[in-house]
């Protein structure tokens, strides 16, 4: 059986048309109505509130805490001040991404990472011979992802903490509805929106998101699956574990794996912090030059219109996003492969997550990509275009 | 009837020379089989014993069989038809337990009750696991070169070899050159710390081999029973509808549709040899039959010291094939059924696992002691047990609401003191059965009959040197270019046109039909 999530007696009712899916042994919602049309405009256009409660979540503590991380991962920790978090990605001692997670400094010689898998055993042996003790806590915590534009207001309704200045990866400890709470300016939406951190008994879990759905009432909010974040996720640039890479010990061939130079982590690396695990790994890459490169790759819509008109079809409008390996073509050659793509209803752009040889990653860029049109597949032009797709001023905006 | 000629005779139908009868027979051979019981397969047979309970009383599982063999041989067509088992199911005394499920989530959350940094690394170690087979299978399907020899088809072959290595991650190269050359016990417990899990993933080191779970060499054996798959998903082990006999009924369909003849009742009494070249053989009963080629399907003991007269083999082939370690510790159980045996441990809503693997293996420690036990010509107080309820999966092999219960039980020496008989026999079962009813205390209400095959059995049954499953001990030094001696490692042998191919052949023991199919390609390669 598939474990629930602590937050499944309020979601569950929720849900019309039994879409579940699995997400690291847990049981989400792919979206929890018949489409997930409304839970993604909600999420841009309002708020949508949503259940990652399956993170996996590790607490940090020790005189070597900090050592610990800033040895583990590629960004400098020290640099990340109690009140404060980072997202980051780590790697094994060849440069090739394991995960990618975020890191709050919750007090002093006291951190929490969270990470897309179970990661305990490479933190335990990353840990040998400092003074640091790792603790799964995954299932001690609840995790709803509260998002978009109102996220903000809705909040400041059930708290009276400063929420107005808290800045983009802060974080403040504070109740609703009596329940002590986390309450980060994180979230996987490129958007405005804060992560919500509970204890995961149903208590407490029950009673915030009770809390946080009435006063939603106010603020159009609606729960949202995973389809509404997926589309949301690829608007916003942000990169998938198991779908645009495969972690480094996932992988069954070296082929298989990516570094954080090949997926535009470069702003991750902090170079001089001292030696983290996969270093002189990425330093020889980033002396030498990566073979490939993530990009945004925009189709050229008006083409794929007109060739469907051509043929007397309506245009088909990839609304759930999808995961699919399709080779990029220039003059005939494959230069890469796509991971993901969607239709952003926010852009009005059919978007794309793609690896590209770098001398076709520069903005402009055109590659060819393979679509089908009905029972054809058809070339077509994507245009390399700058990550994020999608990035508002609110996401990092105080009041 | 002793004029008869054939372009090859195949002594002994056992899965391996049946495979071998087909691939020559396909390849437009007159072959002949002489199998010595009223039956082929060998130990791939299934026996009605107990009138209505179907037996598996040699081998029980299908895994490493090749897929070439299956494609190939069309063996599908001829009836095999192969369910995998899906769960394992590992019974403590505790009244815990530990069970592996076909899906990755639920075995996750099954091993985490246990050990949680157990359950990531589990996933890590299936995933090394398959791409140390995923590299390694392809060493399976070739004739093993001469690494000594400079002749074209050894240089070759080595480059193949190589290639295989050349295939690994460099980190998976170090640890297969540890693997092979540590024990099942030691390599685990680099792994895990739950002591069932690395209990059950420990036997997959010891089945069949005569050594115990810390015995270096047994981290090679623990990665050659991850080498098959069923239908592409690796490390899955399934039974043949109608169990092991089915596969080799569906083989023996396939060599007689390709042409070849099959003869029971047929024990061989010697190869006939002429001028150090092998031109027929002599039946027991004085028939003889005559071939441009003989290939024997009997282990290597069996062939250059039974059947083959000491004056045509060279001296040191003689003594390489003396010395090839076969005492065997492998026993095989069948009970008859009343009813299902009521494991204590088993929860309710998890009786799915009574359809999978039942493992008596709670921990390596367990694994070793039977072994110590068994060392000095004795068997095991508390023996290991891999078992399996066939008629859960396949009705037809019991009358509705029985079961049979197949079990696979170690150790007990086939050089047992003072020598296996009746009573012996009896006594031995009687500790297999009270060792398992104390996890299923109901048993011994419910058998309506009980059944053993221990080394001595299967010898006197089957014709395996003491009984042994893979005609020769899996020891590292019994392996590839080394099996069963170095240079007569590619099925050839010091006598012209005689061959080998069965389990004292590379790559050895299972249900793998690659050395009948190996064999026939170096034959066919020596007749071109």
């Amino acid at each position: 059986m598939l474990k629930t999530s602590p937050f499944h007696s309020r979601t569950a009712p929720l849900m019309q048309a039994n879409q579940w899916r699995r997400w690291a042994g847990y049981n989400v919602a792919s979206s929890y109505e018949m489409t997930h049309d409304r839970e993604y405009l909600a999420l841009r256009n309002a708020t949508a509130l949503i259940d990652v409660s399956p993170l996996c979540k590790y607490k940090i503590t020790g005189q070597d805490a900090l050592a610990f991380l800033n040895r583990l991962v590629t960004r400098d920790v020290s640099k990340c001040s109690i009140g404060g978090m980072l997202y980051t990605p780590w790697c094994n001692s060849q440069g090739k991404i394991i995960d990618d997670g975020t890191i709050a400094h919750l007090s002093e010689n006291t951190y929490r990472l969270t990470s897309a898998e179970p990661n305990l055993r490479w933190l335990e042996d990353s840990a040998s011979g400092l003074r640091v003790h790792i603790e799964d806590v995954s299932e001690e915590l609840g995790s709803l992802a509260l998002q978009g534009p109102k996220s903000r207001e809705l909040l400041m309704t059930l708290t009276d903490a400063p929420l107005g200045s808290l800045k983009y990866y802060g974080y403040l400890n504070t109740t609703i509805a009596d329940v002590p709470v986390m309450i980060s300016r994180t979230g996987y939406t490129g958007d405005l929106g804060y992560e919500i951190w509970v204890s995961a008994d149903k208590s407490s879990t029950e009673r915030v998101w009770d809390a946080i759905t009435t006063a939603g009432k106010s603020f159009a909010l609606q729960p949202a699956g995973i389809w509404a974040l997926d589309v949301a996720r690829i608007e916003a640039g942000l990169i998938m574990l198991d779908v645009d890479y495969t972690p480094a010990n996932k992988a069954m061939a070296d082929l298989q794996t990516s570094t954080p130079l090949e997926l535009g982590l470069n702003w991750a690396i902090s170079w001089n912090k001292g030696n983290f695990i996969g270093r002189k790994a990425l330093l020889a890459e980033k002396q030498q030059g990566s073979s490939i490169s993530l990009v945004g790759l925009e189709l050229d819509h008006a083409e794929f219109e007109r060739q469907h008109h051509q043929l007397g079809l309506p245009v088909p409008y990839p609304f759930t996003a999808w995961r699919s390996v399709i080779p990029l073509y220039v003059n005939g050659e494959q230069v890469g492969y796509t991971t993901s793509g969607t239709w952003s209803p926010t852009l009005k752009k059919y978007i794309i997550l793609g690896h590209v040889k770098p001398q076709h990653a520069v903005l402009g860029s055109v590659v060819t990509i393979d679509l089908e049109l009905d029972r054809y597949r058809r070339p077509f032009n994507a245009k390399v275009s700058k990550l994020p797709f999608f990035n508002p001023a609110r996401k990092k905006d105080t009041l | 009837m002793n004029n008869h000629h054939y372009d090859v005779i195949v002594i002994g139908g056992g899965h391996n020379g049946l495979v071998n009868a087909a691939y020559l027979a396909k390849a437009g051979k007159r072959v002949l089989v002489l199998e010595r019981r009223h039956v082929v397969g060998g130990a791939t047979i299934t026996e009605e014993i107990y009138p209505g309970f179907k037996y598996l009383i040699g081998s029980y599982l299908i895994s490493l069989l090749r897929p070439e063999v299956i494609q190939e041989l069309e063996l599908m067509k001829h009836g095999l038809e192969i369910m995998p088992l899906e769960s394992t199911f590992v019974p403590l005394l505790d009244g815990n337990y530990l069970a592996d499920w076909p899906d990755h989530d639920a075995t996750k959350h099954e091993i985490a009750r246990h050990s949680k940094r157990d359950a990531e690394a589990y996933d890590e170690y299936s995933r090394t696991m398959r791409r140390l087979a995923l590299a390694l299978r392809p060493l399976l399907d070739m004739i093993p070169p001469d690494p000594s020899s400079v002749t074209p088809n050894d240089l070759a072959t080595m480059a193949k070899v190589a290639n295989v290595f050349d295939q690994l991650r460099k980190d998976d190269f170090y640890l297969l050159a540890r693997l092979m050359t540590m024990s099942a016990g030691d390599f685990l417990d680099e792994w895990f710390e739950c002591t069932p899990l690395k209990g059950t993933k420990a036997t997959s080191g010891i089945i069949g081999t005569f050594m115990g779970p810390r015995t270096p060499g047994t981290g090679y054996v623990l990665l050659h029973h991850y080498l098959g798959d069923v239908d592409g998903v690796f490390r899955a082990w399934g039974l043949a509808r109608g169990g092991t006999g089915a596969l080799s009924q569906a083989i023996a369909s396939a060599a007689r549709q390709a042409g070849a003849e099959i003869l029971v009742n047929s024990p061989v009494a010697h190869v006939i040899v002429k001028d150090s070249v092998a031109v027929g053989v002599a039946l027991e009963n004085g028939d003889e039959y005559f071939a441009d080629i003989i290939v024997s399907n009997a282990d290597a003991k069996r062939t250059f010291l039974k059947l083959v007269e000491p004056q045509h083999l060279p001296s040191e082939f003689l003594h390489d094939v003396k010395r090839f370690r076969i005492t065997s510790p492998a026993c095989k159980v069948n009970l008859a059924l009343d009813g299902l045996p009521k494991f204590t441990s088993l929860p309710k809503g998890k009786e799915a696992l009574l359809r999978g693997s039942i493992e008596i293996a709670p921990s390596i420690d367990y694994l070793e002691r039977a072994y110590d036990d068994a060392k000095y010509g004795g068997w095991s107080r508390k023996p290991f047990m891999d078992a399996l309820i066939p008629s859960m999966l396949d009705p037809a092999m019991a009358p509705p609401g029985k079961h049979i219960m197949s079990l696979f039980v170690e150790y007990a020496s086939s050089d047992l003191e003072g020598g296996w008989n009746e009573e012996k026999k009896a006594e031995f079962l009687d500790v297999v059965i009270d060792t398992l009813a104390e996890y299923a205390p109901n048993l011994k209400n419910i058998i309506l009959h009980k059944h053993i095959m221990t080394p001595w059995d299967l010898e006197n049954t089957f014709g395996l040197t003491s009984g042994h499953i893979f005609h020769g001990e899996f020891a590292l030094q019994q392996l590839f270019f080394l099996r069963p001696s170095p240079q007569w490692s590619n099925y050839r042998t010091p006598v012209s046109n005689l061959y080998m191919c069965g389990s004292s052949t590379h790559p050895g023991g299972c249900i793998t039909g690659a050395p009948g199919r190996n064999a026939a390609m170096a034959i066919l390669e020596d007749c071109k």
